[in-house]
């Protein structure tokens, strides 16, 4: 998997480079702000693009101005942005289009290794990785409580990692439960919540995505 | 649309300006003026007199003076009252406060000598005058339109064939509907005259009952001292409760990281288990040390207020409160970063507050843009009870609030539910 980076700080940068190159991946370009990182993927082309929200020069949000600019030109390439803080209105301006290889997530996650590199997996092949915490925010938000309520435990916390990107596979692992016994929980979320069932993992988060924003 | 039903308020109150509750107060106002003039003359007139024509007599007046300024003073606090009823015109209190300790005879004779007794003694002295002039005015601006307008009624049976108007006399058709249109003329332009006059009368008592420039200044001055004093206060205690939240957050976090990686490295040749479970430990401090630091951080500045504004940061809040939040936010153009920091730390606090104390269900935050003031409301369904002079993050808000010219208002009768009023100044 070909990847682009973007990060200003040369520590995270160098530590993210190595990390990745450890884990297989072929880092094209490590880049330290958003103009360069445009330069890179128009040059590359990469699979995927990992990139900080807050880079110079304002410091600001050219990380998620930068993936919007690139989902929009090279559609084919995926985005992971990282941040320090997770913050919905992000969240819902990057998700707003498609939520076919985007991902957003606190800077924090990529201390656990094997998950952030599954995640990064996800995201270039097309899937979606959303931070538990943006997931909580979204939760919490939602207008549409009372069906919300009528979820169990299980059937919530299943709805959550769903939310987060996750395949069935995944959250029976995280879970340990068995995948028959996700996919039981999920066909139960979907008829409470009166969506339509949808097969793909992508279309499942865009779903219940627009459902909580609703 | 917006403009069309401005322009149509306008007209509205154009046609109806003769039965407006205003024009009616006003004429009462200055209709009022004689007699509450003619009471206050008489005594005011007799006391001053009395009082000075006694000086001589071994300093006789002087009691006497005293009681007359008392008198006017009582009689200018009436005043006072007068015009916020008929006028809805505040006038500020200027009498001199007594200071602490001060014995009650020479805080009264200070009072007496101030200019501002003085002044309520002029105005006692002028009413009079003033006021007959006023109600003559008002009489013959009313009853002269009425008369006029209802003239073509009863012109024909009036002696000599006509009304004799001093500079004419009507007669004929023409000339009395003429007539009768100017008195409809007049009966609008009345309650507009009515009302310039009494603004003028309210423009004087101002100037005579209220606080003069020089006191109103100096009362601001003492104003703003005391809020500049206590936003650099709240400033200092903010930069101590940081200091104190990284000494013992994330500060002791790294040191015990990095005596676990310490203690690892030492134990990496011998016992390579334990080296493992020492650096999972680090590893977990690490993270726990990196949330410490990131709430923080955006309790000392969220970025997505800066980029993104109100809406999106009081969002997010809403999304991370335990209780269940619905924001509404309705700022128009963005204020100021201060006024929106404030508004933001204020809706933290009060949040943070809810979940703390309340034992609420679910709460609100309305945000409005109003006359250049923004509005913030928190409300929530909670057990009530709340005391701004007892948490001391609240009263640390209103210190800001202050700060700006804002003003924070919190209503919560025990058993709720607790409604957060604060104002800001928001110029756009």
């Amino acid at each position: 998997m070909r990847v682009v980076i973007a990060e200003d700080s040369v520590l995270l940068r160098e530590g993210l480079t190595r990390l990745l190159a450890e884990a297989g991946m072929d880092v094209v370009a490590a880049v330290a702000d958003a103009e360069q990182l445009l330069r890179a993927v128009g040059a590359e082309q990469p699979d995927v693009v990992v990139a900080d929200v807050r880079m110079p020069p304002t410091h600001r949000d050219e990380g998620v101005r930068a993936a919007l600019v690139i989902r929009q030109r090279w559609p084919a390439t995926a985005v992971l942005l990282l941040s320090q803080y997770v913050e919905e209105r992000y969240a819902t301006e990057l998700l707003a289009g498609d939520t076919r290889g985007v991902g957003y997530l606190l800077k924090d996650r990529v201390a656990d290794v094997e998950e952030f590199v599954e995640a990064l997996r996800r995201v270039g092949a097309g899937g979606t990785a959303l931070d538990p915490e943006v997931v909580a925010q979204l939760l919490a938000r939602s207008r549409r409580r009372d069906p919300l309520a009528r979820l169990t435990q299980r059937e919530r916390q299943v709805l959550q990692l769903m939310a987060e990107g996750r395949s069935n596979g995944a959250i029976a692992g995280q879970l340990v439960v068995t995948e028959g016994a996700v996919e039981k929980h999920v066909s139960s979320i979907f008829t409470k919540l009166d969506l339509a069932p949808a097969e793909t993992d992508h279309r499942r988060v865009l779903a219940v995505l627009r459902y909580l924003e609703s | 649309m917006a403009a069309t039903s401005a322009t149509r308020q306008r007209v509205r109150g154009v046609l109806l300006a003769p039965v407006c509750a205003q024009a009616w107060l006003a004429t009462i106002h200055l209709l009022a003026n004689l007699p509450v003039g003619l009471v206050m003359f008489v005594p005011i007139v007799v006391g001053v007199t009395l009082g000075l024509g006694l000086l001589p007599l071994f300093l006789l007046g002087i009691p006497v003076l005293f009681l007359t300024v008392g008198l006017a003073e009582l009689f200018a606090r009436f005043e006072r009252g007068r015009f916020a009823v008929t006028l809805g015109e505040r006038i500020a209190d200027p009498r001199l406060p007594r200071a602490d300790g001060e014995p009650w005879l020479r805080w009264r004779r200070r009072r007496a000598m101030s200019a501002a007794s003085w002044r309520a003694v002029g105005y006692g002295l002028l009413l009079m005058p003033a006021g007959t002039v006023t109600f003559a005015l008002t009489i013959v601006l009313w009853s002269g339109s009425l008369t006029l307008l209802t003239l073509p009624a009863y012109n024909w049976a009036l002696p000599n064939g006509g009304a004799d108007l001093g500079l004419f006399t009507v007669r004929g058709v023409a000339a009395t509907i003429l007539v009768g249109l100017a008195g409809l003329v007049l009966l609008w332009v009345t309650p507009y005259a009515v009302g310039g006059i009494a603004a003028v009368h309210a423009a004087a008592a101002q100037a005579m009952l209220g606080p003069s420039t020089a006191r109103r200044m100096a009362d601001r001055v003492g104003q703003l001292e005391q809020s500049r004093a206590r936003v650099v206060d709240s400033a200092d205690a903010e930069r101590r409760r940081i200091e104190r939240d990284l000494h013992d957050g994330a500060q002791q976090r790294l040191v015990a990281l990095a005596m676990n990686l310490g203690r690892a490295r030492s134990r990496y040749d011998e016992d390579p288990e334990a080296a493992r479970a020492l650096l999972d430990e680090a590893h977990t401090e690490a993270k726990q040390a990196l949330v410490e630091l990131r709430d923080l951080a955006r309790g000392i500045h969220p970025a997505v207020l800066e980029d993104r504004g109100l809406d999106a940061a009081l969002s997010g809040l809403a999304g991370r409160s335990p209780v269940p939040v619905t924001v509404e936010v309705d700022a128009g153009a963005r204020p100021s970063r201060t006024i929106e920091a404030i508004a933001y730390f204020i809706v933290a606090e009060a949040l943070t507050n809810i979940a703390k104390h309340a034992r609420a269900s679910r709460a609100s935050v309305v945000v409005r843009r109003l006359d250049g003031r923004l509005r913030i409301v928190v409300t929530d369904d909670g057990s009530g009870g709340a005391d701004p002079a007892q948490g001391t993050g609240l009263a640390g808000l209103a210190d800001r609030v202050s700060g700006v010219d804002g003003r924070l208002s919190v209503h919560s009768p025990a058993g709720g539910p607790t409604v957060l009023t604060v104002e800001l100044p928001c110029e756009s």
